[in-house]
């Protein structure tokens, strides 16, 4: 096909000065859609062939299109040309070396200019186009007119309309053409086209990269609107990896990316929370509702045991250290989840591989929002207010009931210590919280320079008086290309300021423990006037609770962080050899927090030192730098594709923390800093490699190596090596697949590989046999002189990786015209060389619990995603997506001898007494097993106090007779996101679900009458007593390890409803303005009979509740 | 220009990466923390790891918590003094403790199994003072001293220095051979790595323990030759003399020639007896007389929520006041003793005795139910008053400057009036005779306690060390040395966990090996085969 087009930009020049000048036509037949890749490759072999001949072989071979005007390219020029697998750039050069044409790749288009003198001055402007502000979307060259009529054709209607997109956004660039002929337009930057059509049977074709074209017939109208709609089956979705990007047909691994469109909505203040519930096999669990407080991410179970168990994040290309920064509830927290595109959740080895020794966990790449070159200025604004409040307290005994109680079960000395008032102690620490999230970017491009520029600001009321955070970000983006695309430029800077006022949490179990009868206030002026249990001498009794509010309102207790994340990327194509990349990453994460917390004199807490100054601080600087060459060529002889990448990673991890003195509320020193601060360093030196190999695009073959050193180990342990392979099939490809019709979609993988943890919380030098000096309180005196002590420290000179090897087994289908898309996987991993904390051989280590490798632990699941689009017409369209995860935990070996019989590791400490643990790890079942006595009850089904079955039939209930009943782990857990849109209304839900989670009720175990007998003062008691009756007279620490407190604490939650309208842009259609409400946490079904049935480790004991959160947002755009 | 400029820094900077500095970048090294060959390359440093081997006894790491020499359990309850005196004494009619806490209600029960966080406790307090030990004696060889070039007087002292630590090996093995029976062994040959100590006979360790004292006697300083604190050739000659007073416990050998003889050794060193019994246990009893070897605390400087802190706090509940006891802070309500013990006494209130220091005000001298605080006499003797009447040096009133007099010259005397009695032929009865009067005439401020040989019996004996050493850490190793320990003859309060006390198996003479050596070392059986 003849092609008769225009574009005019010339490089290097003021785009505005040249669109004033031109006539254009355009002529595309259709667009498909390709990776704009320079480095694409290209075999010609041609004698004496035509320009156009030349052009229709490339674009065969590449599917670039050439966007030219006819009356500057002679197209009739013969060329004879002898290029082998060379990239499309060397041709140009060579075609148009000695002409005046020069070209410029964009997006899918070549588009071929002169300069503007040379332009031979065929017509003027069209009335109305607004050239100076013209812009065209992404992948085009800036600098295109509105209108382009066909200079040679009879004009007879003209037609005009405007094309938005799905959200009723205009959409510039789209291609409007008169089918079956060569006349078209582009619409402008407000979307808008006129096209003169030759009569009414005419038929309009739209189309635009990633949207679905569309046919109308023009007949009588002259004003013609179109919404189009996104193409699903052909966008090709490009996913960031570790070290580059992939096409997502193209990945062989256990891959899923979650991109702001699908994002949780809401008061959404730390980042993992926005994928919260998407996706299958990721467990995302907050710690509990303090202002920025993190969550628990895991991805298929934990693989460790004593070892990091969370995944690896990386931000724009940086690998986070995990450790939180002190001053702020969450190292995450300090990331903007508005400056958030997506996210990629690589789950099996042979996706995490790349990253190595810190991949056994999975990894979470996060990607921040970019500027996009041709964009025009946009400005976004969003705002968030939220009211939170508490959803329920515990239910204790109120006054009344409470002084029935002591009547009835206390002695005489106690019944003298009961008051006369009915207070709510819980009542007193909630309260409703308000908060407000502001944003406001910038995005665009100057030039050839694409920005974005983000700032926020967060001010957020915990539902705990007193608690608050207040964060500040800005983001910068910068993304240039230069040397005509061979080099690209991604900058990014990250800053955060955050200040929190951390709430006493003491405060939470305080509110239940505290005596209902007595007085918020007292007369008591030494203790700030709040009601204390004292002693004799006006002390206040350390055992006893201390009154909630006071912990509260009379500690000061802040803290401050400044945290800046970046990187400048590079990425250069050889210009010899484009489809050669050398990719170098420079980055840095580095903090400076500090806080303290001041108590007066007259807390009780620190009553005796008459009040209490402490301070914090810390420095963490870590730093990152990634060297990486990339090959990328299609071999068409033998239908190959190969995808070679090899580099290299250094990343260095430091922290330093001053020590400081403990003051009394008046400046005396009561506690001496530590001899030295803390300085500690550790670094991980990388070199890695992929392949990627695609045949006849349907077979595809992922290999990955990685070899890291390790600082935390000595020399002859440092280097790990871990590999992964994996192969996929696209089984829709294949000839016998083509016809089934209800088929769209078909992908079989199967991985395999070895990832590695070093990731020791606070452990840099486990290797070495270092001395350790003494704290100023820790001397030891020898007549009258102390001397400060040197400890010999315990360690394992030979301590290496841990390494997990995972086998995946996957499936990908789309069915119906992906109606219904889905992928199943199947997987077990299996962690060897755990770096578990185990006791030594007695006396053979300097320690009783040395840190080494030992044990096995194995984790076996299925995965399922399914999403349905039940409903997808214009105005109605409703959606469905549902994920499961089936993952069973078991650890299969924990010691260094073959000891069968043995109990295991006690764990998991609870409340009541000092030192009682209800958890247990043991080989042969899950980690952290409930370890418990089995519960005698009498034949109501009431437990009987005291009574325990004696399993090992001794007459005799010891800790023999413990035994392991049931574990934390959900055995399955589900999401479910359900979405639907009407016209503008849009509505979105997450929904989760876990079944068979079990927790330790702590709330409930203390529940003994027996509360009223602590000497001196009185502790209140939770409700549950009334039923259980229990008196707790003798042997508590039996009655907390009673399999009665272990319940079964699946549940289903609704977390977020979203309920969103879309206004019609207004003001000449540049401002777009959304609304939308939010409800999160909105309802949990549950059996449980604790507050929460969701608790992170198990054991409930009186944590920050999860709020329930109402929110109203406002997004403008313009 | 700033493109080829940009271009070129960036191929050159990547060529230019040395990847082998990079390498180096993992040969990380700590920043403050020595290695061992960096501190004992300093003479100077000697001291202060010395110092940690007797502060082992004391605290619970490098700072009040925290920093724990130990893990997997609670710091303070889990010291070393603390762990001893629990199992020492709250097996016994000496002690019982209400709290909730794990299984604390077992020991005094006497039904613990291998899993018991109590003997835990104990246990890994000993190997980790056996491996500290070993590691101090192997870097202190003389090999190693004469590389590093230790010479002259430094040498000198740091061989002083070793045969301290071999004193405190010793001492921690002899709490294994008490306690345990037959247990790992590791000496400095064994150095640090994974590998399976053997186990060794009772018997075996008997004579270990007992040819080290030996060895190291002519080694240490004089008796009341060093700093007090230290270990002398008096704590070695003590610890001689219980080795020797038990070995029909622990070998079914007769010793009592050679505990009378090391314990007149003592004696003969020249101590004498602090006028006021009371003065024994108070904040500056470091000053006091008599006391040979002491376990050091202070409430500034040497701090733990174990060791004497348990043993002031725990006891003050009820009406008790804490400024009483020269503490700012509200005591635990824990310990109190039982009737059994309080009857040994002419009075409760110390009118005639003065070592009857009991809490009578609001207390039921009948342990009725253990839980309750009020049930039993706590006992008073732990104080961190002055002898002055002044509180002790914290500031903030939470930690005892008191020591806790571990080995002291009325054990000694007591010792050899045992071990006259036991076999006439180790000394002399009127010698004998005349230390037992020396402790009742002091304790009843005139003569008029005083016995006479036909009042000199070995219950009498027993019942002498339980006035004069309550809540001491004596009592177990006393009670299984006069058979009463496990047996139905002699019972007390909740003895066996019931009310009235009943008798146990003698198999719990011993605490058995814990669960977590027995799966981390093959090589381990129980002494007893009820443990298994």
């Amino acid at each position: 096909m003849k092609k008769n087009v225009w574009s005019l930009s010339p490089r290097r020049k003021p785009v505005g000065a040249l669109i004033m000048t031109a006539f254009l036509i355009l002529c595309i037949s259709t667009l498909s859609l390709q990776a704009s890749d320079t480095a694409k490759q290209v075999t010609i072999n041609k004698e004496n062939a035509s320009l156009l001949e030349v052009f229709a072989s490339i674009e065969q071979q590449t599917g670039y299109k050439f966007f030219y005007s006819n009356n500057q390219v002679d197209i009739d020029r013969k060329v004879t040309m002898r290029y082998k697998a060379v990239s499309v750039t060397r041709i140009l050069n060579d075609l148009f070396r000695n002409t005046t044409v020069s070209f410029s790749f964009s997006g899918n288009y070549i588009v071929l200019t002169v300069p503007r003198a040379e332009i031979p001055p065929v017509g003027a402007a069209p009335a109305g186009a607004d050239a100076a502000s013209q812009s065209l979307p992404e992948g085009i060259t800036p600098g295109l007119t509105t209108t382009m009529p066909m200079v040679n054709e009879p004009v007879t209607i003209r037609v005009a309309g405007t094309v938005r997109d799905e959200t009723g956004a205009t959409l510039p660039g789209v291609n409007v053409i008169e089918k079956g002929t060569n006349n078209g337009v582009t619409t402008g930057v407000d979307g808008a086209f006129v096209l003169n059509v030759t009569d009414g049977n005419a038929v309009l074709q739209f189309s635009f990269i990633g949207y679905e074209t569309q046919e109308i017939v023009v007949g009588s109208q002259t004003a013609i609107d179109v919404n189009m709609t996104p193409d699903a089956k052909t966008l090709n979705e490009v996913v960031v990896i570790g070290y580059g990007t992939q096409t997502k047909e193209d990945m062989t691994g256990s891959v899923i990316a979650v991109s702001q469109k699908d994002f949780n909505k809401g008061q959404v203040t730390t980042p993992e929370q926005l994928i919260s519930g998407k996706v299958a096999g990721v467990q995302i669990v907050s710690n509990g509702g303090a202002p920025g407080s993190g969550s628990q991410i895991r991805i298929r179970g934990g693989s460790s045991l004593n070892a990091s168990n969370d995944p690896l994040i990386v931000v724009d290309g940086v690998p986070l250290d995990n450790a939180a920064v002190s001053g702020t509830a969450n190292a995450l927290s300090l990331i903007n989840p508005n400056d958030i595109e997506t996210f990629t959740v690589l789950k099996d080895a042979s996706a995490t591989a790349i990253y190595g020794s810190r991949a056994s966990n999975g990894v979470i790449i996060i990607t921040t929002k970019k500027g996009a070159e041709g964009d025009k200025l946009k400005v976004t604004f969003n705002s968030v207010l939220s009211v939170s409040d508490v959803t329920k307290t515990v239910d204790v005994l109120n006054g009344d009931q409470y002084r029935e109680v002591v009547a009835k079960y206390a002695t005489d000395s106690q019944k003298a210590l009961v008051g006369t008032a009915n207070t709510d102690w819980q009542d007193l620490i909630y309260r409703t919280a308000v908060s407000q999230d502001n944003n406001l970017s910038f995005s665009g491009a100057v030039k050839k320079l694409p920005y974005r520029l983000s700032v926020g600001y967060l001010n957020q009321d915990g539902i705990i008086k007193t608690s608050n955070m207040k964060r500040t970000t800005a983001s910068l983006n910068l993304n240039p290309s230069l040397l005509d695309d061979h080099l690209k430029i991604n900058l990014n800077v990250k800053g955060v300021l955050s200040k929190s006022r951390f709430a006493d949490e003491g405060a939470i179990g305080a509110a239940v423990n505290m005596d209902p009868t007595q007085p918020v206030y007292s007369d008591n002026s030494a203790l700030g006037g709040y009601f204390e249990f004292t002693d004799a001498s006006g002390t206040p009794i350390t055992l006893a609770p201390r009154n909630p509010l006071s912990l509260l309102e009379q500690r000061d207790a802040t803290g401050e962080s400044k945290r800046s994340i970046g990187n400048v990327q590079f990425d250069y194509s050889f210009h010899f050899l484009p489809e050669l990349h050398a990719n170098l990453n420079l980055g840095y994460d580095v903090s400076r927090s500090d806080g303290h917390t001041n108590l007066p004199a007259t807390a009780a807490t620190v009553y005796t030192t008459a009040g209490s100054h402490t301070q914090y601080a810390q420095n963490k600087r870590n730093v990152l730098l990634d060297f990486y060459l990339n090959y990328n060529h299609e071999f068409e002889n033998i239908e190959s594709r190969i995808d070679v990448t090899g580099g290299y990673s250094y990343q260095d991890f430091y922290r330093f923390e001053p020590s400081y003195a403990e003051l009394t509320g008046n400046g005396t020193v009561l506690e001496q800093p530590a001899p030295y601060p803390l300085k500690t360093q550790n670094t991980l030196v990388s070199f890695f490699g992929r392949l990627n190999y695609t045949f006849k695009e349907r077979y595809l073959l992922t290999a990955t190596v990685r070899r890291d050193g390790s600082s935390r180990f000595s020399e002859d342990n440092r280097w790990g090596m871990f590999p992964s392979v994996a192969v996929a099939w696209r089984a829709n490809r294949e000839a016998f697949l083509s016809d089934v019709a209800f088929l769209s979609d078909l992908k079989v993988r199967l991985g395999y590989g070895v990832t590695g943890q070093q990731d020791i919380v606070g452990r840099d030098y486990p290797y070495l046999a270092r001395y350790t000096t003494g704290q100023s309180t820790a001397m030891y005196p020898f007549g009258n002189q102390y001397y400060t002590t040197l400890r010999a420290e315990g360690y394992d000179p030979n301590i290496k990786w841990e390494s997990t090897t995972t086998y995946n087994a996957g499936i990908d289908f789309g069915f119906f015209d992906n109606r219904v898309t889905g992928s199943v996987d199947v997987y077990t991993k299996k962690t060897k060389d755990l770096l578990s904390i185990i006791p030594p051989a007695a006396g053979t280590n300097l320690t009783n619990q040395i840190l080494t490798n030992v044990g096995s632990i194995e984790n076996k699941g299925v995965e399922a995603v399914l999403n349905f689009k039940i409903v997808d017409r214009k105005d109605f369209t409703f959606n469905f997506g549902v994920n499961a995860t089936i993952n069973k935990n078991e650890i299969t070996n924990l010691s260094k001898t073959s000891e069968k019989n043995s109990v295991g590791i006690l764990t998991g400490g609870i409340a009541g007494g000092t030192g009682n643990t209800v958890q247990v790890h043991t080989v042969g079942y899950p980690a952290y097993s409930f370890y418990v006595y089995k519960q005698v009850y009498d034949e109501n089904g009431k437990p009987i106090e005291g009574a325990y079955v004696d399993r090992n039939g001794d007459g005799n209930i010891s800790a023999d007779d413990l035994y392991r009943y049931k574990a934390p782990n959900a055995k399955l857990y589900m999401g479910f996101n359900p979405q639907f849109t009407y016209k503008n209304w849009s509505l979105n839900m997450v929904m989760r679900a876990s079944f068979n989670n079990y927790v330790y009720n702590n709330t409930a175990s203390g529940a003994v009458y027996q509360n009223v007998n602590w000497s001196g003062y009185l502790l209140n008691i939770p409700t549950s007593v009334l039923k259980t009756n229990f008196v707790g007279a003798e042997n508590v620490s039996y009655l907390l390890r009673s399999d009665y407190w272990v319940e079964n604490a699946s549940f289903l939650r609704m977390d977020n409803i979203s309920l969103a309208y879309r206004f019609k842009r207004f003001m000449h259609e540049k401002v777009g303005l959304s609304l939308s409400a939010n409800a999160q946490n909105v309802f949990v079904i549950t059996d449980y009979s604790g507050l929460d049935p969701e608790v992170v480790g198990g054991i409930d004991n009186k944590f920050y509740p999860r709020p329930r959160v109402y929110s109203l947002g406002i997004n403008l755009d313009f | 220009m700033t493109i080829r400029f940009i271009k070129n820094s960036f191929l050159a900077g990547a060529l230019a990466l040395s990847f082998t500095a990079c390498v180096d970048d993992l040969d990380r090294q700590p920043f403050y923390d020595q290695t061992s060959n960096t501190v004992y390359a300093d003479f100077a440093n000697y001291k202060g790891v010395l110092a940690k081997l007797y502060a082992g006894y004391a605290v619970t790491g490098q700072s009040v918590d925290g920093t724990a020499d130990l893990s997997g359990f609670d710091e303070g309850k889990s010291s070393y003094l603390r762990a001893y005196w629990t199992l020492q004494e709250l097996t016994t009619d000496e002690a019982v403790i209400g709290w909730n806490d794990g299984t604390l209600f077992d020991i005094h029960d006497m039904d613990w199994t291998v899993q018991d966080d109590y003997v835990r406790f104990m246990y890994d307090r000993i190997y980790y003072q056996i491996a500290l030990t070993n590691e101090f004696i192997r870097e202190t060889a003389d090999g190693k001293l004469s590389g590093r070039g230790i010479t002259g007087t430094n040498l000198d002292e740091a061989k002083l220095f070793r045969a301290e630590a071999r004193f405190l090996r010793a001492l921690s093995y002899w709490h294994a051979l008490d306690l345990f029976g037959s247990v790992p062994f590791v000496t400095e040959d064994d150095g640090v790595g994974a590998y399976f100590p053997e186990q060794i006979s009772r018997e075996n360790l008997f004579a270990y323990v007992e040819s080290e004292l030996l060895a190291i006697e002519p080694e240490l300083s004089a008796a009341r030759g060093t700093e007090y604190g230290r270990a002398d050739k008096a704590a070695a000659w003590t610890l001689l003399a219980r080795l020797y007073i038990n070995s029909e416990v622990y070998t079914g050998k007769k010793r009592y020639t050679d505990a009378a003889s090391y314990a007149g050794k003592v004696i003969a060193a020249g101590y004498t007896l602090e006028d006021d019994y009371s003065r024994l246990f108070m904040a500056d009893n470091n000053t006091a007389r008599g006391i040979i070897f002491p376990i050091s605390f202070d409430g500034v400087r040497t701090k733990t929520w174990g060791g004497i802190t348990y043993l002031v706090l725990g006891p003050i509940g009820g009406s008790m006041s804490s400024a009483n006891f020269g503490m700012k802070v509200s005591g635990w309500s824990g310990q109190r003793t039982t009737q059994t013990i309080v009857d040994l006494f002419p009075d409760a209130d110390g009118t005639v005795d003065e070592r009857a220091m009991f809490y009578t005000d609001g207390q039921s001298k009948e342990v009725n139910d253990i839980t309750v605080f009020t049930d039993g006499y706590p006992i008073t003797k732990y104080s961190n008053l002055t002898s002055a009447g002044a509180a002790g040096s914290d500031p903030a009133g939470n930690f005892p400057d008191t020591d806790f007099p571990m080995f002291r010259i009325e054990d000694v005397y007591l010792m050899y009036a045992e071990a006259v009695l036991r076999d006439g032929a180790a000394g002399d009865r009127a010698t004998a005779l005349g230390y037992v009067n020396a402790l009742r005439t002091r304790a009843y401020n005139n003569a008029s306690g005083n016995i006479s040989d036909a009042g000199l019996t070995l219950d009498f004996i027993l019942d002498e060390r339980a006035r004069e050493l309550s809540w001491e850490a004596y009592r177990r190793t006393d009670l299984i040395r006069f058979g009463k320990f496990t047996s139905s003859s002699y019972v007390w309060p909740w003895k066996g966990g019931v009310k009235d006390g009943k008798g146990v198996g003698s198999y719990r003479t011993v605490f058995p090996i814990p669960a977590s050596d027995i799966a981390a070392n093959p090589n381990l059986k129980q002494l007893f085969s009820e443990y298994n």
